[in-house]
């Protein structure tokens, strides 16, 4: 073992400095760097994309009866094409494949992820399931089941044309690109640490990759296999879940839900593993309770795979399957109450600082927590059969996607950043966006309980004058979110043209994880020399 | 995070010059997705539209990719001090999680097969609540099914008759044991096609019943193909004198994926053929 010292981390960055055409690099690449930013590009333009969706649906329900969207069929397509993309094309590549491809490497001391080219070819997969699900909004009259895909609603009969078709096959390419990923991220994970790293001193946010990487491999081929048998009904003659024939269209709801409710903790654990990082950084303190945390998450990943079937409670299924289910959700709360309260312990006589990063956490840990009572709610079967399909579950699950995975990302983006590009952003700017997209999504999201609990039902494009009130409301805080992104357009112009040069830690005190080792830019090629953990 | 550090660069003692293999850019992870998009494409195209073109081209580059790719992976691998120890222990962890996913898939296969086989009441009111369903003639679990599960038992372990040779560096015996295992793998397939092309009930329009033994046993079948393809690339590997005692990983990897196939076939076998036989079958 040689005895260098760590600066010779830095010596390793004149190695990438032979040039690299645009297309070696960026069609061809093998860096996990540089797949990580093509990936946060791609969420990027799928952010965007879903985010112009959700503006039409709020400016058509902004009045009652409104005519922005022309017909019912169109507001099928949008609202099945906002939740597939939000889901699949920008919270999964954003937290997953942006910053796990980014960190992963950087946090556990390796040179690159274990399968280079497999690497580059989940984010391709990503890009072509995106083209599919754009067809599937675009052609004929879109693809109109919602993005859970049930039966009957997209089947022959009442979705004949080939929007749906491109629809489920985008479910097909965007599952082999998060399959492929998640492997890479396993094999990454449990045979590239470096020297000295056991897993009980890996960061949190690896446990957290490495949990999301197992549902993925457990959880997308079911969903596979069922989109396959929907094809299959849809196109060639089969009978999965076609009642004339003997199927079940029920059988559908369970198949996509045992994958539907790991695919809600691949979404949110990443999230909990940059909180985790942001919030003892900026606290200057470690995480408090780090065993604790870790196996919180193995304990959410492995009870989310047995209880899927509370998004069925209103599909007739039966008492003792509602009492097992209801019951089995609730123990998620546990594992769940101990990140919140580790997080709070973290901060606990912390030397606290709040940067932008700071905010989007401590946001997070809040809203993320409005959200989970509405969960916990909602897991009581009796009180799901009368709020499942009104806007009291819209709210619940925007707070914790909308408002938690996307806090999350947006933590890690103003966390990160300067790791990345070697540009710091705006800390004005960054706050500003904070606060406006905070106060935005609140006002969108919070009357929404409101209009559950009066009755308002979900994914209808109109509803009763006596909801106008609150709808109005909620639109308005749509355009504000709406404009705090342009406020996060003119941060990036900002970072983009930033001349501040970082120092390697630029956190200090507080930043102990690898990824604050190496130079701001992160050099093309890191850690070459594997650091030898104390 | 660990114990009360408070630096990054506190906890690193040293350094070592990594053991792993950076691969080199490589156009193939874009063509390979390009080629399965189109030939998701394709496949839409043929259903609605009975045009073949898209799905053939698809196919071709599908199967062409996978080609110049796996011979660079081979070629890497035999380049000297590409894939050392723990390369080749990454591949493994690849291949073990790839063998888990795929039993996944056919795990919804058999939850749908299960849903009506335990609960034939889910076929719904207009249909008797038995299972196999009223008017199904089933095939004969001790015909061609339990001829194709010896065959797949007898390949089992010829394909371990394969390992030991080449363990003890008997190249003759190792290519001898794969040919055999190739040999049983298509018989088997050569039962699969007797048996879909005599089967008492239709793919098409066949109801619930078809449909779960269709999409069961064929995308058995299907993995079949792959993994007799897969031994047939170790065959040819193995004549060129490409693994050794110590360093054979690719053969490993696919006789760890036709013990995987061999025992979907036992479930296929014990569950759809045996378990749900109707009480006259079909021969």
């Amino acid at each position: 073992m040689s005895t260098t010292t760590q600066d010779d981390f830095h010596a390793h960055s004149g190695h990438e400095h032979h040039q690299q055409s645009f297309a070696s690099r960026w069609l061809m690449s093998t860096n996990h760097k540089d797949i990580g930013t093509l990936y946060i590009v791609a969420a990027f333009v799928g952010a965007m994309v879903g985010g112009v969706l959700s503006m039409i649906m709020r400016l058509q329900l902004m009045y009652p009866h409104n005519h922005i969207v022309t017909s019912g069929a169109e507001w099928n397509a949008i609202i099945t094409a906002h939740g597939l993309i939000m889901i699949f094309w920008f919270v999964m590549p954003a937290l997953i494949g942006g910053m796990g491809n980014w960190f992963v490497p950087l946090m556990i001391g390796a040179p690159d992820m274990a399968f280079p080219r497999l690497n580059n070819m989940s984010f391709w997969f990503l890009v072509a399931g995106f083209i599919f699900v754009m067809l599937g909004l675009l052609l004929g009259t879109g693809t109109g089941a919602g993005w859970t895909l049930y039966p009957p609603l997209d089947n022959a009969q009442y979705s004949p044309g080939v929007a749906t078709d491109f629809s489920l096959f985008s479910i097909h390419l965007v599952g082999i690109s998060s399959l492929l990923g998640a492997i890479n991220f396993i094999a990454t994970i449990l045979n590239m640490r470096a020297p000295g790293m056991t897993m009980h001193k890996m960061p949190l946010f690896c446990w957290a990759i490495l949990v999301t990487a197992f549902l993925l491999v457990l959880a997308i081929p079911v969903l596979a296999g069922a989109v396959t048998m929907l094809i299959m009904d849809r196109n060639f003659g089969t009978s999965f879940f076609e009642p004339s024939g003997g199927g079940d269209p029920v059988l559908f709801q369970h198949l996509f839900w045992f994958f539907g409710h790991p695919e809600v903790y691949i979404m949110i654990l990443p999230a909990f593993g940059i909180i985790s990082h942001v919030v003892s950084t900026f606290s200057k303190k470690p995480v408090f309770g780090y065993l604790g945390m870790a196996y919180a998450m193995v304990i959410i990943g492995f009870v989310g795979f047995v209880v899927w079937a509370h998004h069925m409670f209103v599909s007739a299924i039966s008492t003792d399957s509602r009492v097992y289910f209801e019951v089995a959700t609730l123990v998620i709360a546990v594992p769940t109450g101990i990140k919140v309260f580790s997080w709070i312990a973290t901060m606990w006589g912390g030397s606290i600082e709040f940067k932008t990063p700071m905010l989007w956490a401590v946001g997070f840990i809040f809203l993320f927590v409005i959200g989970g009572a509405t969960g916990v709610v909602l897991a009581n079967a009796p009180l799901d059969q009368e709020l499942h399909n009104d806007y009291f579950l819209i709210a619940h699950f925007h707070y914790v996607l909308s408002m938690g995975a996307a806090f999350a990302i947006f933590a890690g983006f103003y966390y990160w950043i300067g790791k990345m590009t070697g540009h710091q952003y705006p800390e004005f700017w960054g706050k500003v966006h904070f606060w406006s997209f905070f106060i935005g999504v609140n006002l969108t999201f919070f009357p929404m309980h409101f209009l559950g609990l009066a009755g308002m039902p979900r994914r209808y494009p109109d509803y009763a004058d006596a909801f106008a009130g609150w709808n109005y409301v909620s639109s308005v805080g749509a355009l504000i979110s709406g404009a705090s992104t342009l406020v996060f357009f003119y941060v990036l112009y900002r970072i983009f043209t930033s001349k501040e040069v970082l120092a390697d830690n630029y956190w200090g005190e507080g930043a102990t994880t690898l990824e604050w080792a190496v130079p701001s830019p992160a050099p093309q090629h890191t850690f070459l020399d594997v650091p030898v953990i104390r | 995070m660990s114990g009360y550090l408070h630096t990054a660069k506190d906890q690193v003692k040293g350094s070592v010059p990594h053991p792993y293999h950076l691969v080199d850019p490589s156009l193939w992870p874009i063509f390979g997705a390009m080629s399965a998009m189109t030939t998701f494409a394709g496949i839409i195209m043929a259903a609605h539209f009975h045009n073949f073109i898209l799905l053939i081209i698809g196919l071709l580059s599908v199967a062409t990719i996978m080609f110049v790719w796996w011979r660079d992976v081979v070629h890497e691998s035999r380049t000297p001090g590409l894939h050392k120890l723990i390369t080749q222990v990454g591949l493994r962890y690849g291949m073990a999680l790839f063998i888990s996913s795929e039993v996944m898939f056919f795990v919804s296969f058999f939850w749908n097969y299960f849903n009506y086989f335990f609960f034939p009441e889910k076929m719904g009111t207009a249909f008797a609540p038995v299972w196999p369903p009223q008017g199904i003639t089933s095939i004969d679990p001790f015909a061609i099914p339990l001829f194709n599960t010896m065959v797949l038992l007898l390949s089992g372990t010829t394909i371990t008759w394969a390992h030991h040779a080449l363990l003890e560096g008997d190249q003759k015996n190792l290519v001898r044991g794969l040919g055999v295992t190739i040999l049983l793998g298509l018989s088997f397939l050569c039962g699969q096609a007797w048996e879909y092309t005599h089967s008492p009930f239709p793919f098409y329009h066949g109801g619930i019943y078809a449909s779960s033994f269709f999409i069961a046993t064929g995308f058995h079948g299907l993995h079949v193909i792959i993994g007799t393809i897969f031994l047939i690339v170790c065959f040819f590997r193995a004549r060129a004198g490409q693994f050794t005692p110590s360093r054979h990983f690719g053969f490993e990897a696919a006789a760890w994926y036709w013990h995987f196939v061999d025992v979907v076939w036992l479930f296929l076998f014990v569950c759809i053929y045996y378990l749900g036989r109707s009480a006259v079958v079909a021969g």
